[in-house]
């Protein structure tokens, strides 16, 4: 059923593009040239506004003129309608497009049967004097039922085909059905002989309008099968497009602050470009604020950031935001910045889908803010709300745009909080906000439950609010627990004690041991100057003793000389010390000898 | 409305005709034809030819008919005297075409 739409494309130059966004993609194009195309839906489901806007686009864009036949309005009643679009319609009406009103008024007196080949022949001349390219035949169904004759019916049906074959323009004609009863009998026949028919519904859930438009066949072409999401915006209607079914999103190593450092380190380095951040966490966790930063910060690198919000409008948001140091004025006034605030009560979740869509078409944005996103599940069911979230992320992604999506949760409890929109699995960063309640406080604690491709902290922190924003504590752990609020203040100060006092600890021990090092030189130098001393004493004794020795042999011979001793014994006693007197010096050592010889005889 | 002086059949009357119409038809269509013979056979019944009647033919003057407010064929459009009527269809009803046109039988 389905191919890529560029293959389609080639395989069918042939297409005109209605210009309907979302329903070009549907169709692989639009509808086919020259072919009729038909539009069965219940009343209110959209048909005229169709029909409409692709003619009006037609001679907007590609300057082709139009005609469009109303059988059951008048081009008063369906100029008025058109004004809530800003199509410029009055305008285009005077020069593009022509506008035949076809409804037979109730004066009208009918007797026996008629048929259209005189309206299709004024048709033909209208459309040669302007050179109309399109056709609308719009409410056919109405002028079908005058016909009072199925048989009429069918053959006027074939006239109108062949004259549109005749005259080669792009056709569309609507029909009214009643929600899935008639309509196979009445027009049948009609669905067999047109090329393309395309089925408009719109149906409550939930107390919710949900419009839904689906191809139901197409000739000779390639289309998307399935129901999808139509809402009407200012530019007219919008088809909630398919998205491709393979994911092909492209990876970026590129990491972009998640709002603060400290964050952005638990983070272990920011978020991925172009990835998906969930916070959740019971109201007044400050996700807002988190969500807020993140954009701020994206602001400030200068990149065109757009903040969607479901709960709050602009003004209360920035306000608030501000009371915690986020300041999105100036961005907003410059440009980078678009906020945008909606009801989710009564609009489907996939009203908002195309809303953001067009939002994001508009601003072009690189980072996108949704708080929170579990508001669209207030309103028309929480399947689709599933769904509708689950295709914001892909479609953020498709479109490379860095978003981070607000989830309120129920209970405190990640795994639970999880599950009502189920897009925790989608989202590539998931960061839980709490409260933790301990010791008469309650303290909000963040932690980050997930994060795709990078390293990042699994400790549970604190996150303060201060007039300098959204700030995570520092990080003190008592008995296995992270302290919070007051119990983490405490700690702080008595840490603080703690080190002045380690400080001053550390001071006196130094001191301590300087004295002893100054001791210990003191009493080295003491010793050394004893060790000199006690060497200088050594010293001087040995040379009295020496001086005395020397003295006393003197002495000796002095005596010896006074007394006129023998000195030949004298000599012969003392060899060694007896030092020659007198002239016979150089004689000595012989006589020594002699001498000795003489004293060993002598005894 | 605007344009009354080409008719097609004009039956000679000296006086102010008791009836002024216009008929559009499609030249050869079935319907056309019938009607043509219908309003005929109703007009020389019970106006003796104090009647005016135009057949314009759509396909030979479209954008006159587009003019002229025509959307079926055939459509007959009672001119004068006032109300004006318009009736759609072959015109087989003839009492219903009849008291739309105001003639009494």
């Amino acid at each position: 059923m389905k191919v890529t739409k560029t293959a389609a494309l080639q395989q069918l130059p042939s297409k005109m593009a209605t210009g309907i966004q979302g329903f070009d993609e549907l169709s692989h194009g639009g509808l086919t040239l020259n072919r009729t195309s038909l539009l069965l839906g219940g009343p209110g489901s959209g048909k005229t506004v169709f029909a409409l806007q692709t003619l009006i686009n037609a001679a907007r864009r590609r300057d082709e003129p139009g005609i469009f036949v109303a059988f059951e309005e008048t081009t008063r009643q369906i100029i008025a309608n058109a004004a809530c679009f800003n199509w410029g319609l009055p305008a285009l009406a005077r020069n593009k497009l022509f506008f035949l009103e076809a409804h037979l008024s109730p004066e009208v007196v009918q007797s026996g049967a008629f048929d259209l080949s005189g309206m299709l022949a004024m048709l033909k001349a209208k459309k040669q004097e302007m050179g109309a390219r399109w056709i609308v035949f719009d409410g056919i169904d109405v002028l079908l039922t005058l016909l009072q004759n199925p048989i009429a019916e069918m053959r006027e049906i074939y006239r109108i085909r062949d004259w549109l074959a005749d005259n080669e323009m792009n056709a569309i004609v609507t029909a009214k059905i009643e929600d899935g009863i008639s309509e196979t009998v009445n027009y049948g026949f009609m669905q067999f002989m047109m090329d393309c028919v395309i089925r408009l519904s719109r149906r409550l859930e939930h107390g919710v309008s949900l419009h839904r438009i689906q191809i139901t066949k197409y000739r000779g072409s390639d289309f998307v099968a399935g129901e999808y999401p139509v809402s009407f915006g200012s530019s007219g209607m919008e088809v909630g497009a398919p998205e491709p079914s393979e994911i092909k999103h492209t990876a970026s190593t590129e990491r972009i602050s998640a709002g603060f450092e400290r964050l952005d380190t638990m983070l272990g380095g920011g978020l991925f470009r172009g990835s998906s951040t969930l916070i959740t966490g019971v109201p007044g966790t400050s996700k807002t604020t988190l969500a807020g930063k993140f954009a701020e910060a994206a602001c400030r690198r200068g990149e065109r950031t757009l903040f969607v919000s479901f709960d709050e409008g602009a003004e209360p948001i920035m306000r608030n935001l501000a009371s915690v140091g986020i300041q999105f004025k100036p961005h907003v006034k410059s440009g980078l910045l678009r906020m945008y605030s909606a009801r989710t009560e009564s609009i489907g979740a996939e009203d908002h889908l195309i809303k953001l869509k067009a939002l994001i078409r508009e601003h072009r944005p690189r980072c996108l803010v949704i708080d929170p996103l579990s508001a669209i599940a207030k309103a028309g069911g929480l399947v689709a709300a599933r769904a509708v979230a689950n295709r914001i992320i892909y479609m953020a992604k498709d479109e490379k745009v860095t978003v981070m999506i607000t989830a309120i949760s129920e209970g405190d409890d990640p795994q639970t909080e999880a599950t009502e929109l189920q897009i925790s699995t989608v989202a590539d960063t998931w960061i839980h906000l709490s409260y933790i309640v301990r010791s008469g406080e309650r303290n909000r604690a963040l932690t980050i439950i997930k994060s795709r491709g990078t390293w990042h902290s699994n400790q549970v922190r604190e996150l303060v609010l201060s007039e300098a924003g959204p700030m995570l504590a520092d990080v003190y752990t008592a008995g296995g627990e992270v302290l919070m609020g007051t119990l983490r203040w405490e700690k702080e100060v008595e840490e603080s004690a703690r080190k002045t006092q380690r400080r001053a600890d550390v001071d006196h021990k130094q001191r301590e041991l300087q004295f002893v090092e100054a001791d210990t030189r003191a009493r080295i130098k003491a010793l050394e100057l004893d060790l000199q001393r006690q060497r200088a004493e050594l010293a001087s004794y040995s040379r009295d003793n020496e001086a005395r020795t020397l003295s006393s042999s003197e002495r000796e011979h002095e005596l010896c000389k006074m007394r006129s001793a023998d000195p030949e014994r004298r000599a012969g006693l003392t060899p060694a010390n007896a030092k020659p007197k007198g002239g016979n010096g150089s004689g000595h050592s012989g006589n020594g000898k002699k001498a000795r010889k003489e004293v060993r005889d002598a005894p | 409305m605007r344009r009354k002086k080409t008719p097609i059949k004009s039956p000679a009357s000296a006086v102010m005709p008791a009836l002024v119409m216009r008929l559009y038809v499609v030249n050869n269509a079935p319907n056309s034809l019938l009607a043509i013979a219908n309003l005929a056979a109703i007009c020389k019944e019970f106006l003796h030819d104090n009647f005016k009647l135009e057949i314009v033919d759509v396909l030979a003057e479209p954008l006159r008919a587009l003019a002229d407010g025509i959307l079926v064929t055939p459509s007959l459009a009672k001119l004068s005297p006032s109300p004006a009527a318009n009736i759609v269809g072959n015109l087989s009803d003839k009492s219903g075409v009849m008291r739309a046109l105001g003639i009494r039988g």
